[in-house]
């Protein structure tokens, strides 16, 4: 990608640091000084009020003895990798789809938006129902005479979290579809008109010049995936609560209800230091790997 | 100083009184229903009586939601007049702080020490022999609600306890009903857990192994009784695919489960569906075993404030939520028991006096948040739920984990 | 990586063809071509996909208790009626208030309006630096902001309470804004600074040699170039504060608590009655703000390069 620099005089990029000043501000009294303050924290026995009761690592051990943290990681890795696959692929079709000049583009862009912006306790519960075996899907396909049809994904610990992931992507396609579409309409016309004089299907346009064009776009839809993935929450607790048993728990709802559930802080802030931690372990080099190289005098 | 302080406050409440002189009072609670909402109505009625005013803060969802804003405002500076709190030992940490308004003053002049039955509720509002929370009603979880009719048309008398019941599931199975119904949240799963603990292997052995942690106890043969019973309702409850406690419910009234364990607050969905105590549906405390019942319930806290209006009006609202007139009129609402003994119920309804009747003859026992940290508990309950859904965790192993964690809790 | 590059004269070329303007130009079309068949099928059935739990939740809506209890969610109602969603807007109590959503309607509207329009500006120029004027560490703050958008909310309560209290600013209406500024930030600056990057180099160039600053640039030419991503900022935005429950709560007094805490003390009590036909009516009823700003700002969506009035 084009790094595009300006000039790099001091002076001359005045206007830029000043208008930085926000960000860094953020960037470094909230960002860095809360996690600062959270890592702290994780090494005392804070229960309901944060206290300067220091425990050494005893809240990280139990951490990793606890099954609920174990399964919440599993599950984690499992919903976040089918989660990031699939909202990128559908995502990204959707948004060709809708690009090709249709009719109606507002309204299937709606449809395909809407679910974001409902409020998840409620449509949780709508899911609930829709997958629920009596009367749900499963039975709407029996009683068609189907009789052995089975599909009760929130209602078995072994393929519950798969039941979350329906969910999640009805919940979160739409917003990736916009953002590609975006990314679509910032791709110039006449690409397209040298690849169709070029005689280059369709599919390998899009496949080998304009995807590698969308960069920028597609780098911004991997990270507000995952930081979702991350922290994915009123899914699991709409749908299941964690349940059946704790077969769907997730990492942010054990340092929630570590948290203000068993009134354990420091509990909650060992699990979302290492939850941190793993984040800083990928985009930290990430961002060396992006930034490192291409800078442009 | 605080001397000085309680003098100025009393002599403002006096004031208040006669001059109705008004305060705002923000009180943040999360009773939000409808039921609920009607019962939270009778104590602004009552409070605003008194020339004061409530600003309502209602947020629903307790612990999880409600705790992180109760904290945030009162570590932020900012605290509301009153909250409501799970009273037990959770609020321990804020009250050790400073941060929550003693209220000795008050419940010596109006004699809680002498009204509130069972006087465990005020012991845990007690720290280092201080006051400081007003406890307004006491919510029970140890019933079994049975739909009458399930039973009749299944050819079986409707049971009377807890093992009668479970004789009966495979009758009810062949003729196609689930014969337990149970929600699969987690804190479901708990509850039922604790309710077979409590009424099967009886109060005594409850308070030995939660209260005095007592792990041989956990371990021994009482337990195993406990666990292999829960074991049995697992079974029972197979079939049962709802999430809600109330869908759980709902399947009790609409006949297609014969049974629920459920907390007392399950009423509201009978009386909203018109169902009759007693003729529609039966309900058994202790399962029938043991007719005993949790004093759990609720309290209300007032965190310490420099203004001395608000201090003096948090003082009327105390007297306010304790008094007999608002103890009937709130709790009738609510479908909860009053914490006090000598008022007259004439309008409960037949479970409402089985509890009453309870709690008059003393079978009484502490809740679990009152006997082990909030840490601890969730240990145990997670244990449970897991056994629950793990079809393949035996009840051995459930309970020598159960031992375990008991001896180390706090 | 394939850069794209083109002239001046191209882009005035293109911005003065409105009719070329649209998704890909392509010969007039026949009504049923086995690729419209094809495009309209699968966005159809996706879309029914999509429609299923709105189509439930609205039938659960017009239905009364009795008939929800039976438990058929796919059947339409047998007697249609509106009073959940009279509930739901004007009646339903939470608390003491029993005046519905209507109760929060106004204070989430004086929430959303400022902390939209100023996470989105802040947002853009750091977006905008990044991309087109860095500085010394510039990349390092980025970097920082990228790892903060992973951060869930919940840990950072407290510090923010700490943080707000000793700047004076717990509880008012401008701390939420803040609140709100500070976690819209990492994922919508990621979004401009990419978005940005991939604007020509020579438009930028051009517009230096033309004597343009730091502002003039930002506004002539980078922000009606990237109206697109704006929408897409503004979803994101107004769609997150709109829906904002916690921060709501957390950071105000309640005559400041917006139109989310109403609808969770609807639908969220844990141990009241539920009535499923007022939760839905109340989800559906909340989601109308964000829903009419999907469908309005979709006219924005369109070419950056056509909608960009660029003239150097």
């Amino acid at each position: 990608m084009a790094a595009a620099t300006g000039p790099t005089r001091w002076h001359k990029n005045l206007s830029a640091k000043v208008a930085a000043i926000p960000m860094i501000t953020t960037a470094l009294v909230v960002f860095i000084g809360g996690t600062a303050w959270t890592v702290l924290y994780s090494f005392t026995s804070s229960k309901l009020l944060p206290k300067e009761k220091f425990v050494g690592f005893a809240q990280y051990e139990r951490l990793w003895n606890s099954s609920k943290w174990l399964i919440s990681i599993e599950n984690l890795a499992i919903y976040g990798a089918f989660s990031l696959v699939f909202s990128l692929l559908i995502g990204f079709v959707l948004a060709a789809l809708l690009d090709q000049k249709i009719r109606f583009e507002d309204t299937f862009r709606t449809i395909l938006l809407y679910p974001f912006a409902l409020s998840f306790i409620v449509t949780g519960l709508a899911w609930q129902w829709i997958l629920n075996p009596d009367f749900g899907v499963q039975q709407v396909v029996r009683n068609l005479g189907w009789d052995s049809f089975s599909f009760d994904p929130l209602y078995d610990p072994e393929i519950v979290i798969y039941g979350i992931l329906i969910a999640g992507l009805w919940q979160g396609t739409g917003l990736i579809m916009c953002l590609m579409l975006a990314g679509l309409r910032g791709i110039d016309e006449d690409i397209w008109k040298a690849a169709k004089i070029d005689g280059i299907p369709m599919w390998k346009t899009y496949v080998f010049i304009v995807i590698p064009m969308m960069r920028g776009i597609f780098i911004t839809a991997i990270v507000l995936i995952a930081s979702g993935i991350i922290k994915v929450y009123d899914l699991v607790v709409a749908q299941t609560g964690g349940g059946p048993g704790i077969a769907s728990e997730v990492p942010a709802k054990y340092v929630y209800d570590a948290m203000f559930l068993s009134q354990n802080l420091g509990q909650g802030f060992a699990a979302s230091t290492m939850m941190l931690l793993s984040v800083i372990i990928i985009v930290v080099p990430w961002a060396y790997l992006e930034f490192g190289g291409k800078r442009r005098g | 100083m605080k001397a000085l302080r309680v003098i100025f406050a009393a002599s403002t409440a006096l004031c208040a009184a006669t001059a109705a002189h008004a305060t705002d009072l923000e009180v943040t609670h999360w009773w939000t229903s409808g039921g609920e909402a009607a019962a939270v109505a009778e104590f602004a009625k009552a409070f605003d009586a008194t020339g004061n005013k409530w600003v309502d803060g209602a947020i629903a969802g307790s612990g999880g939601t409600a705790r992180p804003i109760m904290i945030s405002r009162i570590t932020g500076g900012d605290p509301m007049g009153a909250t409501q709190f799970n009273h037990g030992r959770q609020a321990e940490e804020l009250v050790e702080a400073g941060l929550m308004r003693d209220l000795s003053d008050i419940a010596s002049e109006g004699n809680w020490a002498e009204i509130v039955r069972p006087s465990s509720l005020l012991d845990s509002c007690t720290l280092d022999g201080k006051i400081y929370c007003v406890p307004v009603n006491i919510h029970s979880q140890q019933w079994l609600w049975l739909n009458n009719s399930v039973f009749e048309n299944a050819g079986l008398a409707v049971p009377t306890n807890w093992d009668e019941y479970v004789a009966a599931a495979p009758k009810l199975e062949e003729a196609g009903i689930v014969p337990l119904a149970m929600g699969q949240q987690p804190w479901q799963t708990t509850l039922a857990f604790q309710v077979l603990l409590v009424a099967l292997a009886g109060p005594e052995a409850y308070t030995a192994v939660f209260g005095g942690k007592d792990a041989d106890l956990a371990g021994g043969p009482e337990m195993a009784k406990v666990f292999a019973a829960a074991d049995k309702a697992r079974d029972m409850a197979k079939n049962s695919n709802v999430q809600n406690w109330n869908d759980a419910t709902n399947m009790v009234i609409t006949g297609k489960a014969a049974g629920q364990i459920m907390g007392d607050w399950a009423q509201g969905e009978f009386a909203v569906a018109e169902q009759v105590a007693g003729k529609d549906y039966t309900c058994l405390p202790g399962l029938g075993v043991n007719e005993v019942i949790m004093t759990g319930g609720d309290a209300f806290y007032f965190p310490k404030v420099d203004d001395a209006d608000v201090t003096a009006a948090q003082g009327e609202l105390a007297k306010v939520m304790i008094s007999p007139e608002t103890q009937v009129a709130f709790n009738l609402k609510k479908g909860s028991l009053p914490v006090r003994g000598d008022v007259d119920l004439n309008a409960a309804n037949d479970c409402m006096r089985k509890g009453l009747d309870i709690l008059a003859g003393g079978n009484i026992i502490q809740a679990p948040d009152q006997l082990l940290s909030a840490d601890s508990l969730t240990q145990v309950n997670d244990l449970f739920v897991e056994f629950f859904n793990n079809p393949g965790m035996s009840a051995e192993d459930a309970q020598k984990q159960f031992a375990s964690i008991i001896s180390s809790a706090d | 990586m394939g850069n794209v590059t083109r002239t001046a004269a191209e882009i005035q070329l293109a911005s003065a063809r409105p009719e070329m303007t649209g998704p890909r130009g392509r010969k007039p079309r026949k009504a049923l071509s086995r690729r419209n068949i094809m495009i309209y099928g699968t966005l159809i059935i996706v879309s029914l996909y999509y429609l299923l739990p709105l189509y439930v939740m609205i039938v659960t809506s017009l239905k009364g208790m009795p008939e929800i209890r039976l438990g058929n969610i796919f059947s339409p109602p047998v007697e249609i009626t509106f009073q959940p969603w009279v509930k739901a807007w004007a009646e339903a109590c939470t608390g003491l208030n029993c005046d519905g959503l209507s109760r929060g309607f106004f204070n989430s509207v004086r929430i959303l309006i400022p902390s939209v329009l100023l996470s989105i500006a802040i947002a853009s120029v750091n977006g905008y630096a990044l991309a087109n004027w860095r500085f010394k560490g510039s990349e390092t703050f980025f970097t920082i902001l990228i790892v903060g958008a992973f951060i869930p909310y919940q840990v950072m309560i407290y510090p923010i309470v700490i943080m707000l209290r000793e700047i004076g600013l717990y509880g008012s209406l401008t701390g939420l804004v803040i609140v709100h500024t500070i976690f819209g930030m990492p994922i919508l600056t990621l979004l401009f600074r990419n978005y940005f990057a991939s604007v020509p180099q020579e438009l930028f160039k051009a517009a230096r040699v033309d004597g343009a600053g730091f502002w003039g640039i930002y506004f002539r030419i980078m922000v009606p170039m990237s109206l697109p991503i704006f929408v897409v900022a503004m979803i994101l935005q107004v769609t997150g504060i709109w829906n904002d429950f916690l921060f709501g709560v957390i950071y105000t007094k309640p005559d400041l608590y917006p139109m989310t805490v109403q609808l969770n003390n609807i639908v969220n009590s844990t141990q009241g009655v539920k009535e499923y036909n007022v939760n839905m009516a109340a989800t559906i009823l909340t989601g109308l703000v964000p829903l009419t700003i999907y469908f309005i700002s979709g006219k924005l969506f369109v070419r950056g390069i056509a909608a960009g009035a660029v003239k150097g």
